[in-house]
């Protein structure tokens, strides 16, 4: 077939950098219907599509893109949902380049198929019409899921979708978990998150928002009092790490997650129209190079603060963050510091953080993870003036829960230990997104959701129907 | 939404709820916090349990209005709801049988002293009870201390009420006189825990302290409550609230509680907080 194929992926409309820098509006547009057709029609609709396997949940993806193309976007919306219960969350925030569009064979010898610019259209198109609900029957089994974050909410939805009564509890006032406090309004709006949200509660899953499973009931408790007749443990890597460097506790350094809470979850940016406070400065040292600093950067920008630099030990090409977030990042105006590493805060008498002292780095050997490893450069230390620190070095799994389940298996770093199908060492409790892997990614979280409801939902269709 | 079953005002500017969430309430234990939030444009507010009712599936709070947050909350009555209430939060009190046990409770501090007291009593110590305010007007729930303490002593700055002096006075000249109790627990603002810190501290008393810094989630997500103890960061939400006096670093807690001092004023001034859930607003 000799089809003529446009190089490039058509670009997505954005809102300008220099103005974009100063609100909290969605970046990308998105695309239009005439823009999403003419993509689709770069498809090559593989027999053996690559693309799918390079997906976490699966998502039939030529399928989807060739009901684009035939402009029945209602259908290929159900072609999605299928196996993804959100896609407007997740074709704006999963790392496209390193999954399904890696494989693409159309990026063989040019960009790849948008995948996640038209999973993005079709979830945002489908969003705001009544959908039709396909439910089994009701098996009468119940189950309970902890977190509701993107491994919670995949997992409720296959199991609402095959009959199983699903309640999601929540520790915070608000259901999305990271969608919702850590991911900014800039990247994915959080209206979107709510009618995804929404979307599940219509399909029957009941959401208990402030209740801290481990605190207002034990595992045990769910499984033997509350008559949940399995449980799925998706609480997520929830507790910020710090660097144990001198002065870290000075006023002005804040972990990433509290930033980043501050502004999306209590919605400080509209201080004081909301009521939680937070501190910018003037110049602002962001620590780290994944997603979640590119995050904190880009919002401490918007927040008005009139330098911003990531500082980051290695080099551009090691950074962990998705292209697209970097990019967006230095289209901003953020600075980036390659090959420093921070050694010290510096203060004021008032205990308030004045500089961050730093030293240079050179690349060494590969190590362990197969990047070249940082080496300090001795004598190399130098005081960047900063008014605010953001330690975005990564999570750990949060402790509340494992802490009063002494019967779950953990290990060393914390994270529940489960088999690739989710089980714990617990009858029949299941784990899976970052609380397991430690911190990655919206959809691979989604995806081990989805791989726990396929053994949730045999473990209990093995007892054989629900006896009351 | 969480109902108010019943306000009373205990003091000027200090009140008493009574909120309806029996699951928090069926497992509540003396030493431990709630988070609460009056509106959907609220802060997340930490308020130690002053007490709580299983049957009823009632926690009582109390608070003093200081900041734009407690102000708000402090215009609610009963039948009112706050939008969200959440909890049982950190690590319960540590009761045992130590044998004597002064608790010593500085202003709103005697509302969080009253349950743990309580149970101290019902574990089997001869229990102390000192507690302290500004001026006569601002003490309350006396009555309640006298039912779960064996000796109460009661002062006033000022010298309004019973005697004048600070409650590291009326603990000196108890020590003096009885001699070294088994276990101190103090709680009230963070320089009238540090003063009782470091009294105890001469005579090698141990000493528990209850910290109220700044939270936002109140689970462990933040790290804004950061407070070093023995030369370790801890979390006090999740690692506390109460800690070893004699190792926490009250200078650095001090700073730390002064961290949205001008976004508090800002918001006074315009109508909305900034406290971040710390220091003057929340008591």
């Amino acid at each position: 077939m000799a089809k003529q194929i446009i190089p490039k992926k058509h670009p997505m409309p954005h809102q300008d950098p220099q103005v974009r820098a100063k609100n909290f509006d969605e970046v990308a547009l998105g695309y239009t219907e005439e823009l999403a057709v003419a993509e689709a029609e770069r498809c090559l609709n593989c027999k053996k599509p690559l693309c799918k396997q390079g997906c976490p949940v699966g998502v039939d993806i030529p399928e989807f893109i060739a009901l684009v193309k035939e402009r029945k976007f209602d259908e290929a919306a159900r072609v999605i949902k299928r196996t993804n219960a959100l896609p407007a969350v997740c074709g704006r925030v999963c790392p496209q380049e390193n999954q399904c569009e890696k494989f693409c064979v159309v990026g063989k010898k040019h960009e790849p198929v948008g995948i996640g610019r038209l999973e993005r259209f079709v979830g945002d198109y489908i969003m705001n019409k009544e959908e039709e609900i396909e439910k089994s029957e009701p098996t009468g089994y119940k189950v309970a899921i902890v977190g509701s974050g993107p491994a919670g909410l995949a997992c409720a939805a296959d199991l609402a979708r095959w009959g199983h009564s699903v309640t999601i509890f929540e520790a915070l006032h608000t259901p999305g978990g990271v969608l919702m406090y850590g991911i900014p309004e800039f990247r994915l709006p959080k209206r979107i998150v709510q009618k995804e949200i929404e979307n599940l509660k219509k399909m029957g899953v009941e959401i208990e928002t402030n209740a801290i499973i481990g605190q207002i009931a034990s595992l045990d408790e769910l499984l033997n009092e509350e008559g949940y007749d399995a449980v799925f443990l998706g609480t997520g890597a929830g507790t910020p790490y710090f660097m144990n460097l001198p002065g870290e506790n000075l006023n002005g350094v804040y972990s990433a997650n509290e930033f980043l809470t501050r502004s999306n979850l209590m919605k400080a940016y509209r201080f004081p129209v909301s009521d939680t406070p937070i501190k910018v400065g003037k110049k602002v040292a962001v620590l780290g190079g994944g997603n979640v600093a590119m995050d904190a950067a880009r919002t401490a920008l918007r927040l008005g603060a009139e330098e911003v630099y990531i500082v980051y030990r290695r080099s551009r090409a090691e950074l962990p963050a998705r292209l697209e977030e970097i990019e967006h990042a230095e289209e901003e105006g953020v600075k980036f510091l390659f090959l420093t590493n921070p050694t010290r805060y510096i203060g004021n008498e008032e205990g308030w953080l004045t500089g961050l002292e730093c030293i240079k780095m050179e690349l060494g050997e590969p190590d362990a993870s197969g990047r070249r490893k940082p080496i300090p450069i001795a004598g190399s230390e130098f005081v960047l003036p900063v008014d605010i620190a953001i330690v975005a070095i990564g999570q750990g799994p949060n402790p509340l829960l494992t802490k009063t389940t002494p019967d779950l298996e953990t290990n060393k770093r914390g994270n529940i230990v489960a088999d690739e199908t989710g089980k714990t060492s617990k009858e029949g409790v299941y784990a899976g997104g970052d609380v397991v892997t430690g911190a990655a990614t919206v959809i691979k979280a989604m995806g081990a959701g989805r791989v726990a409801a396929r053994s949730i939902h045999e473990y209990l269709m093995a007892k054989g129907p629900k006896k009351n | 939404m969480y109902q108010i079953m019943s306000k009373k005002t205990l003091a000027p500017a200090i009140h008493e709820y009574e909120i309806l969430a029996p699951k928090v309430a069926k497992k509540a234990k003396a030493g431990q916090f709630i988070i609460l939030r009056v509106d959907e444009n609220g802060e997340r507010i930490p308020l130690t349990i002053a007490d709580y009712n299983r049957e009823a599936g009632t926690i009582t709070i109390v608070f003093a209005e200081a900041g734009y947050s407690t102000k708000k909350l402090g215009k609610l009555n009963a039948g009112d709801a706050v939008q969200d209430f959440v909890g049982p939060l950190g690590v319960p009190s540590h009761v045992d049988k130590f044998g004597k046990v002064v608790m010593v409770a500085g202003g709103v501090g005697v509302a969080p002293v009253f349950p743990i007291a309580r149970e101290m009593k019902a574990a089997g110590n001869h229990v102390v009870g000192i507690m302290g305010a500004r001026s006569k007007n601002l003490i309350f729930w006396e009555e309640r201390m006298k039912e779960v303490c064996h000796e109460l002593l009661v002062t006033t700055d000022d010298g309004s009420y019973v005697r004048k002096g600070f409650v590291t006075d009326v603990l000196r000249e108890y020590i003096e006189k009885e001699g070294k109790p088994d276990l101190v627990m103090a709680i009230g603002p963070l320089p009238m825990m540090r003063a009782v810190a470091n009294l105890t501290k001469e005579y090698g008393i141990k000493t528990m302290v209850s910290l109220n810094s700044i939270m936002v989630d109140g689970t462990g997500m933040c790290g804004a409550c950061r407070v070093t103890v023995g030369g370790e960061t801890r979390f006090v939400c999740v690692d506390g609230p109460e800690f070893d006096g004699h190792l926490v670093d009250f200078e650095e807690q001090l700073m730390r509680s002064r961290k949205y001092k001008a976004e508090e004023q800002h918001a006074l001034n315009r109508g909305g907080c900034g406290c971040g859930g710390g220091g003057k607003c929340h008591g």
